[in-house]
């Protein structure tokens, strides 16, 4: 029914997913003294970097997020603002979070930022590219039955996985095994890119076998 | 037999306690100790002690020096010169057998005691670290031996006060392999050059931090045993320039090299594989001439003793190893062997209760009567050859005796008694089993459980295996070698117990046969009625409650058991916070079809109040049944900021325990203005939250009982009086906290006259929910008066969190009674480690058993210790019975709650009991492990205790009812 949106979104994810890949192996060759532990946030911010541009570039050539009705540059800009506006939002409630989970205040302020803007360039991002700035879009595909194309449900899996990874992630921390990757935010981040590179996979594959029984209310 | 769900939960709870302690006693053996084991009463010595036989003793003992370092292949290779010693020199050694746990703590103290150390000695001794034990060293101290110690500061921690010299060296970093040794060594070339010392104990640890980082057969591993080779090079050398320039006939030194556990292939140690266990002993004396074979590392103890002419600690497994005398006249001998074997007849028959059976006593009595008759022979005159003869006989009689004896006791010693462990264990599982059969029907609207009884226990399945499991029971107690705890239980219990067990199981095969036969769409529908469909918030809680019990297996998740539970908590929070969310946006944007306000945005401010989020939204022009839904979308956030604050409050666990948090910044002195105002507002709110539903009486009792407590507080010193500006004079406040215990029996006794009222007289339900939270304030009252003041916080956030959680959340998103029982049970596990406790002994606040009473007096103290340790799961479990019985649309779900409790209780204390049974050579079971296990009985006893409560009060109800 859906498979050239399936093949589409199969290869836009590959793309992604190599994109992540590169920009892990990229740095390692033109930086010197780069490593995944060592240099962790240099790491952090060229995924984040790297996840973001496949993304706009991606979803803008696609053109999947729903086709504006105005074409006036204002209203273009005022997207744009907003957008920026609620991916900044998006990091200060992460970064919320992240504290209320534990981390500390004031020490590591800058590392819990940096994984902020790392879940919020592997979600919030992806729901920008997707549905737009609209917050009412955003709640519909977050609530039971709410997905209305096989894009809403992709982003539903991608952000799931991405923040159960993250959170996944988490666990190591309190073992005593005293590994690099023990340290905070390493862990967490990594988990948060394993959990959206397996989003990325999962996505296509679970649509794919279950394009029989899904079935979408009319846009 | 149909019984009450909630019946049918305490009844398993309880068995289930008494499971556990079965398993506990056979995992905690008592040890043996001789009755006169205090320090203060000596043995009335039969015969003096003989004079000593070296003058100086140097003990280097290197941590976790394996056997095969000295006397393997590479020996030769790693420490030449102790080699040498070995197979030339005027030496013994010997392999020395270690006793699991391989930890340092425990064989230092089985290397000075002579005993070997269990875990309940720990428990035993939670007041102080000291060694009470009578000991080699105390010994040496009250004989007058000057001691100097150098090296791992357990030592200085175990004896304080008993070395002329000490300097201790924290095993902290064990990244640091060189710093350790050097500042031990550096002080050993003055310390020899100098005479006034007579028992000089080094204690190195860089091999042991060697095998930590990087294994056996590192390359450090080299280097570092020749280190130590030189350093003993060093000490014998100049022992023997001593030796020389010592005046004839004095007496000359001993140089006692020995590890005190091994190291296995991987480098760490604590399990009992030969190559942690097997660890070398070498003494090097110019009054020895020849080496030998095997021994216990407890040996070394009574003979260090004899060797320094001291008597053997009471408590002491050890043989005297012979080859150390036999250069001693053989009635000298004699007399050293006799003395080892009477301490340990003593021991014996301490120990056992038929020790008069006992092999190992009755050649030891033989042994002493034919050494008799030879004294009285030598006495006489007689220097024949017949005699000398008959003493060398009586000589192997002693060693044969003294072997037999020290095996009797060791075997009983440092063993788990695993027949009653694993009885306990099979108990345990199978009530778990027996819950987890009857949950459908457990959780039914009848909330009942048919329990097939009489069918059980009229078949015949159930006497063949009454009959085996009695068989075997006979046939493991009379082939046991060693004392076993359920074999010495009266013939009632165990057969109860047999008879338990045989019908257990005979239940839960019908139990499930009969499960097998029901068609299997026709499942009992849940209270709640939605089918077997999960919402998040179920996948939650159950993938929740399973993680922990899985994370259990880790000792680091055990040390950082709270990290679990806030983390948990918090991710509960998020979402109840969705569900929330979803609800009143649906219905919103259903009724409105307009949102005005982002998700993001009420979230941003972590550290708003539950007012403060309304008083802008009236702003707003919100109005009444707005707000409520404001505060409702608030509330999972205010407790999430909650417990963010109440978690930096102490710091628990042992990775960051050593973070600053707000507790001490609280207490120290300069911000007591700061903590004073804290408890005052605590208190104040904690009276405004609970003294809604209760009757007139209880509110001014509530009041006064409160200024008591913060008059309490001001009195011991933690708080400040406006009035009272010279904090002169601390008393103990007792009289204070006696007038707020007056209040608190007060209240309880409103409360239970209400709820004897409601039970006996009328039917009146709100009478009855009132008196049940009359018990909970007064349950309040009492842990307010307990908790310390930096701690009355928690208490207030967690009755604010309670009266926010009840009024917006489980009431109006319909949860139901399972969902609401796991959440309380999360709570209050989270509330356990936020008042500051942990997994390990040493953070239970035994001040607390203090309050209010002149002197210590053991059961009140224990009853108000365990209160004020377990005040979180309490508080929380109290309120869930005020919550579920206050409501009035399921008149089951006191039942559900009850067996949802018990059932949360059974499955991480029935896994747990199987972990420790299988990690039971952990490197950690006894720093770890074994703590969290007492922690854990002592909950499961706390929660049957609170499940009992559950049952009287549904009875009440179902009494009530018609």
């Amino acid at each position: 029914m859906w498979d050239q949106e399936i093949r589409q979104m199969a290869s836009s994810h590959a793309i992604m997913a190599s994109g992540v890949f590169m920009a892990t192996v990229v740095p390692a060759v033109l930086v010197p003294g780069f490593s995944v532990y060592g240099t962790h946030l240099l790491w952090l911010y060229s995924v984040a970097g790297a996840v973001s541009v496949v993304n706009i570039t991606l979803f803008w050539l696609l053109g999947v997020s729903s086709p504006t009705k105005k074409h006036t540059i204002t209203y273009k800009v005022s997207r744009l603002v907003r957008s920026c506006l609620y991916l900044l939002l998006s990091c200060l409630f992460f970064h919320t979070v992240v504290i209320l989970y534990g981390a500390p205040l004031l020490e590591t302020a800058l590392e819990t930022f940096s994984l902020a803007v790392l879940l919020t360039s592997l979600t919030t991002l992806r729901c920008v590219c997707v549905l737009g700035p609209n917050v009412q879009a955003w709640i519909r595909v977050f609530s039971r039955h709410g997905a209305m194309s096989v894009w809403d449900t992709s982003l539903q899996m991608v952000v799931g996985c991405s923040v159960v990874g993250a959170w996944l992630g988490a666990f190591p921390i309190p073992l005593d095994w005293d590994r690099p990757w023990q340290v905070w935010p390493v862990s967490c981040s990594l988990g948060a890119v394993i959990g959206y590179l397996t989003g990325l996979v999962a996505a296509p594959a679970w649509i794919h076998w279950h394009r029989k029984h899904l079935t979408y209310k009319i846009k | 037999m149909r019984v009450r769900s909630s019946f049918f939960a305490s009844f398993c709870l309880v068995l289930e306690v008494l499971s556990v302690a079965l398993f506990l006693r056979g995992f905690f053996p008592v040890p043996v100790k001789s009755s006169y084991s205090s320090k203060s009463k000596l043995s009335p010595n039969l015969s003096k002690v003989p004079d000593p036989l070296f003058k100086r003793v140097v003990i280097v003992l290197i941590d976790a020096l394996r056997e095969d370092f000295v006397f393997g292949p590479n020996g030769r290779k790693y420490m030449p010169y102790t080699r040498h010693l070995v197979e030339r020199g005027s030496t013994h050694s010997f392999v020395a057998k270690a006793r699991p746990p391989t930890v340092t703590m425990p064989r230092i103290k089985a290397l000075t005691t002579g005993s070997i150390p269990g875990f309940i000695d720990v428990v035993m001794n939670l007041n102080s670290p000291a060694l009470l034990e009578d000991n080699l060293i105390w010994q040496a101290k009250t004989a007058g031996k000057r001691m100097v110690f150098y090296g791992d500061d357990t030592w200085v921690k175990l004896f304080p006060k008993h070395f002329m010299e000490y300097d201790g060296t924290t095993s902290f970093f064990v990244s640091d392999y060189t710093e350790v040794d050097n500042n031990v060594t550096r002080h050993l070339d003055s310390t020899l050059k100098r005479d006034d010392w007579d028992l000089l104990i080094l204690h190195y640890l860089g091999l042991d931090h060697i095998g930590h980082i990087s294994g056996p057969h590192s390359s450090l591993i080299q280097p570092k045993l020749m280190e130590m080779d030189d350093i003993l090079k060093k000490i014998h050398g100049s022992l023997i320039l001593k030796e020389l320039s010592r005046r004839t006939g004095a007496l000359p030194y001993l140089l006692v090299l020995c590890g005190d556990h091994g190291m296995s292939e991987t480098g760490s140690h604590g399990g009992s594989s030969a190559h942690e266990v097997n660890t070398p002993l070498v003494l090097i004396s110019p009054a020895f001439k020849r080496k030998g074979k095997h021994f216990q590392q407890v040996d070394l103890t009574p003979t260090l003793a004899l060797g320094l002419g001291l008597p053997i600690s009471q408590n002491s497994v050890g043989r005297l190893i012979q080859p150390v005398v036999e250069e001693a006249s053989l009635r000298d001998q004699l007399r050293f062997l006799h003395l080892n074997g009477h301490q340990l007849s003593c021991l014996l028959k301490d120990s056992m209760p038929a020790y008069e059976k006992e092999e190992g006593y009755e050649q030891f009595r033989v042994a002493e009567k034919s050494h008799g008759n030879w004294l009285k022979l030598v006495v006489e005159g007689n220097t024949s050859e017949v005699l000398n003869n008959m003493g060398k006989k009586v000589l192997k009689q002693y060693l044969e005796a003294l072997r037999v004896m020290s095996a009797a006791l060791s075997k009983q010693m440092g063993k788990y008694d695993m027949y009653s462990m694993v009885v306990g264990v099979v108990l345990v599982f199978q009530l778990l089993l027996l819950l987890l059969l009857a949950m459908p029907e457990a959780l039914s609207g009848a909330s009942e459980v048919d329990l097939p009884v009489s069918s059980a226990l009229l078949s015949l399945p159930f006497y063949l295996l009454c009959l085996l499991l009695f068989s075997v029971h006979m046939l493991v107690c009379t082939s046991a070698e060693s004392a076993c705890y359920f074999c010495s239980l009266p013939w009632g219990l165990v057969f109860g117990a047999v008879a338990l067990s045989s019908a257990l199981l005979c239940i839960l095969v019908s139990m499930a046969a009969r499960k097998g036969t029901k068609p299997p769409g026709k499942s009992p529908s849940r209270a709640s009625g939605g089918g077997w469909s999960l919402s998040e918030l179920d996948i939650l809680l159950l993938a929740g409650t399973a993680g922990h019990t899985l994370s259990l297996a880790a000792s680091s998740f055990v040390e950082e058991e709270h990290q679990v539970w806030y983390f948990l908590l918090n991710t509960l929070c998020l979402v109840v916070f969705q569900d929330v969310c979803r609800k009143y946006f649906r219905e919103r944007s259903a009724n409105i079809g307009v949102i005005g306000c982002s998700e993001d945005e009420d979230c941003l401010p972590p550290s708003k109040e539950g007012y403060a989020v309304a008083s802008p939204l009236t702003d707003f022009g919100v109005t009444g049944a707005d707000s409520e839904r404001w505060l409702a979308l608030a509330t999972p956030l205010l407790t999430l900021a909650c417990c963010r604050l109440l978690r930096s409050l102490n710091q628990t666990g042992v990775q960051w325990v050593h973070l600053p948090d707000l507790g001490h910044w609280l207490n120290s002195s300069e911000h007591k203005t700061v903590l004073s105002l804290l408890a005052a507002m605590s208190l104040a709110l904690i009276y405004f939250l609970v003294q809604r539903r209760c009757s007139w009486v209880s509110k001014i009792a509530l009041a006064l009982g409160l200024l008591g407590v913060y008059s309490y507080r001001a009195a011991v010193g933690n708080v400040m009086l406006p009035w009272q500006h010279s904090g002169g004079n601390m008393s103990k406040g007792t009289m204070k906290a006696r007038f707020v215990y007056v209040f608190i029996l007060g209240i309880f006794f409103t409360g239970s006259k209400d709820l004897l009222r409601s039970q006996v007289i009328t039917a009146d339900a709100r009478l009855k929910s009132r008196g049940l939270w009359e018990i909970y304030s007064g349950v309040v009252l009492l842990v307010a008066l307990l908790f310390r003041a930096h701690n009355l916080p928690v208490l207030c956030c967690c009755l604010l969190v309670q009266s926010l959680m009840a009024q917006f959340i489980w009431k109006k998103l319909h949860y139901d009674a399972a969902q609401t029982t796991i959440m309380h049970y999360w709570f209050g596990q989270a509330f356990f480690y936020f008042q500051g406790n942990s997994n390990s002994i040493a953070t239970v606040d035994i001040s607390v058993g203090f309050v209010g009473l002149e002197s210590y007096v053991e059961a009140p103290a224990v009853f108000l210790t365990a209160l004020s340790t377990y005040a979180g799961p309490l508080l929380w479990a109290s309120h869930l019975i005020c919550y579920l019985s206050s409501e009035n649309r399921s008149s089951v779900a006191v039942g559900h709650g009850c067996y949802c409790l018990a059932l949360l209780r059974s499955v991480p204390a029935a896994a747990y009991v199987v972990l420790v049974t299988a990690l039971r050579y952990h490197l950690f079971i006894w720093s770890v492990f074994s703590p969290k296990l007492l922690y854990e009985s002592m909950h499961t006893l706390l929660t049957a205790a609170i499940c009992l409560f559950f049952t009287t009060m549904e009875q009440s109800r179902s009494s009530s009812r018609p």
